[in-house]
């Protein structure tokens, strides 16, 4: 790539650069720009506006300051959220990581029938959020479901699951892990690959047995791949969404499985406050960021970029 | 980890292990297949019944009669075939623009689209929905479908790909007096077809199973899309698991046969994906 290119100039450039361009402006840039001004008012919806004459009267007229974000921050709700939140996080994160550790070494063990391992572990993947929400909600029923009928199998008396507040959010975790595991798994999997077998082949020679190889090697060298799949689990749990609008009717019993997302969409288009929801989706936005970002921080303590 | 130390005992060890694995994740797939085939009063009996003792198709006959889910079929098939269309197109296009034509601000302009990737989809959601109403859009198609003309996580990995094309392709081909259209089709495009076929499948797949956006804005019951024809499905026959599980099945078999046909391209496709993405 030393030679100079002979296309230059943003004229040329212009004609294909020019979809992404409005849509960027008109599906990305102007609606943050409006999120952020809709979030200090307290425009209910209902009132019409137009965007183009009438946006900055309806913005003027309905403005409130911060008072949204100290609403928020002042009500029980929210703190019950980010707990619900919380609980979700510390159940499901290192439970993926596992399980898409263990599904990537199945798959990578060079046997027999991974070919069909692999489709298996696949198909939760593949199935919409809703279908996959709409089957665990009647596997997690409480007396015909089939996890309780298979637990009673083994003597366990299984809870009520979805509709009991201790239990309700395990069960949409269970779920999660189904869904995500083979997807994780594969991209884990991608990472293994990558890494130079000599590596465990001289520790062998050295007199390393397997669980050291597996922990003084493999997840070392996959702390990489480690890292990414904890960033996006992690900021994908903050959006935790259909899962919870489908399994739980009205987000479970007092409320254990509201999550960010479904009291925004809730508010914005169950209630029409569309400015509380818009400074509750900017908090969504500020946890991300900082959770992603401390995140960012730590990488240096424990991922190993050597490889 | 290519160790082949495989003893008998290990080797029995993994099977089970991952045998074990394959029947927990198909469980509740079996539960859906086999609700989907009783009645009502099959359904609630205790103990359950695993096996069906009178299998048979009144929950499909009722799902697809009341619910029309050829219709929220062809509608999602519309809008993902549209959508992944637009996106690859409108991504593609950017993304040579970004990688082989040089003009000033390239670099800040391109730090612009991948800034947006930062901002929550949550928090566009409202103005979003404001622009489609101002323009008219809601319970459409095209509505539904035109945001897709700017992905900027698409354009970012078809512009890292489309840089490794060295300029010499495309400088050769200008002195042999092509223009600009005709490298972009006949010399990026197909250069990039791997990653152009893997964003395919992912957009495809993503647009299949959507569910905030279109829940925002369609409710037309016959512009409905598979996920919020099953979520109507789900509000209104809140205990007749048979229904739902029946309506569950229809609009997962769609994407199920085509993965296993497209299952090569798609392996291939997931990995540069999620890694080299």
């Amino acid at each position: 790539m030393t030679s100079r290119s002979y296309q230059r100039g943003f004229r040329m450039a212009l004609p294909f650069l020019l979809p992404s361009l409005a849509g960027m402006l008109l599906f990305s840039v102007i609606p943050i720009v409006v999120a952020i001004f809709l979030g200090f008012t307290e425009w209910n919806g209902l009132s019409k506006i137009n965007l183009t004459s009438g946006f900055f009267p309806m913005i003027v007229d309905q403005w409130v300051g911060l008072k949204n974000y100290g609403q928020i921050l002042g009500d029980k709700e929210f703190w019950r959220v980010l707990g619900n939140t919380g609980y979700y996080i510390v159940l499901y994160v290192p439970s993926i990581l596992i399980a898409s550790t263990i599904v990537a070494m199945i798959l990578n063990s060079g046997r027999k029938m991974i070919g069909l391992y692999r489709i298996l572990y696949y198909i939760p993947v593949l199935t919409s959020w809703v279908a996959g929400a709409l089957i665990w909600k009647w596997v997690l029923s409480p007396d015909l479901g089939a996890m309780n009928n298979i637990l009673s199998l083994i003597g366990i008396h299984g809870p009520a699951w979805l509709q009991d507040k201790t239990w309700a959010m395990p069960g949409i975790v269970l779920a999660s892990i189904w869904k995500d595991a083979g997807f994780f798994g594969l991209i884990l999997l991608g990472g293994l690959q990558g890494i130079d077998p000599t590596y465990s082949e001289a520790a062998g020679i050295d007199g390393a047995n397997r669980l050291q190889k597996l922990f003084r090697i493999t997840i070392p060298l996959l702390t990489p791949v480690l890292f990414f799949i904890l960033v996006i689990t992690l900021i994908n749990s903050f959006q935790l969404f259909p899962q919870v609008m489908i399994m739980t009717t009205d987000a479970g019993p007092n409320g254990a499985t509201q999550s960010m997302v479904e009291r925004i969409y809730k508010y914005a288009f169950k209630y029409f406050k569309m400015g509380y929801a818009s400074s509750f989706a900017w908090l969504l936005f500020l946890i991300i960021f900082f959770f992603t970002s401390i995140q960012m921080k730590m990488q240096d303590k424990w991922v190993n970029y050597d490889a | 980890m290519r160790s082949r130390s495989k003893g008998f005992l290990s080797s029995v060890a993994y099977h089970l292990f991952s045998s074990f694995l394959a029947v927990a994740v198909m469980v509740p797939f079996f539960w859906m297949v086999i609700t989907s085939l009783k009645d009502k009063g099959a359904m609630l009996t205790v103990p359950v019944q695993w096996i069906p003792t009178h299998p048979n198709l009144l929950s499909f006959d009722k799902v697809i009669h009341l619910f029309r889910f050829d219709t929220a079929l062809l509608n999602s098939g519309i809008v993902s075939v549209l959508a992944t269309a637009v996106t690859i197109l409108s991504a593609a296009m950017a993304a040579y623009g970004f990688a082989k034509i040089e003009f000033r601000g390239r670099e800040g302009l391109f730090r612009i689209y991948l800034a947006t990737m930062m901002i929550p989809f949550q928090v566009v959601l409202i103005p979003l929905f404001l622009v489609m109403k101002e323009l008219g859009l809601i319970n459409s198609f095209v509505g539904l479908i035109i945001p897709s003309v700017f992905n900027a996580f698409a354009i970012f990995m078809l512009r890292q790909q489309m840089m490794t094309i060295p300029n010499d392709f495309i400088d050769a081909a200008v002195l042999d007096g092509a223009g600009q259209y005709r490298v972009f089709r006949l010399i990026i495009l197909p250069l990039t077809a791997p990653t152009l076929i893997t964003l395919g499948v992912i957009t495809f797949m993503g647009t299949w199973n959507d569910y905030l956006w279109p829940l925002v804005m369609l409710s037309d019951r016959k512009k409905m899309t598979l996920p919020l024809v099953l979520n109507v499905l789900n509000g209104q026959y809140t205990s007749d698991y048979n229904v739902l599980m029946a309506g569950a099945l229809i609009s997962m078999a769609p994407i199920l046969l085509l993965y296993l046909i497209a299952q090569k391209y798609f392996k291939a496709g997931l990995q540069v994906g999620g890694i080299k993405g």
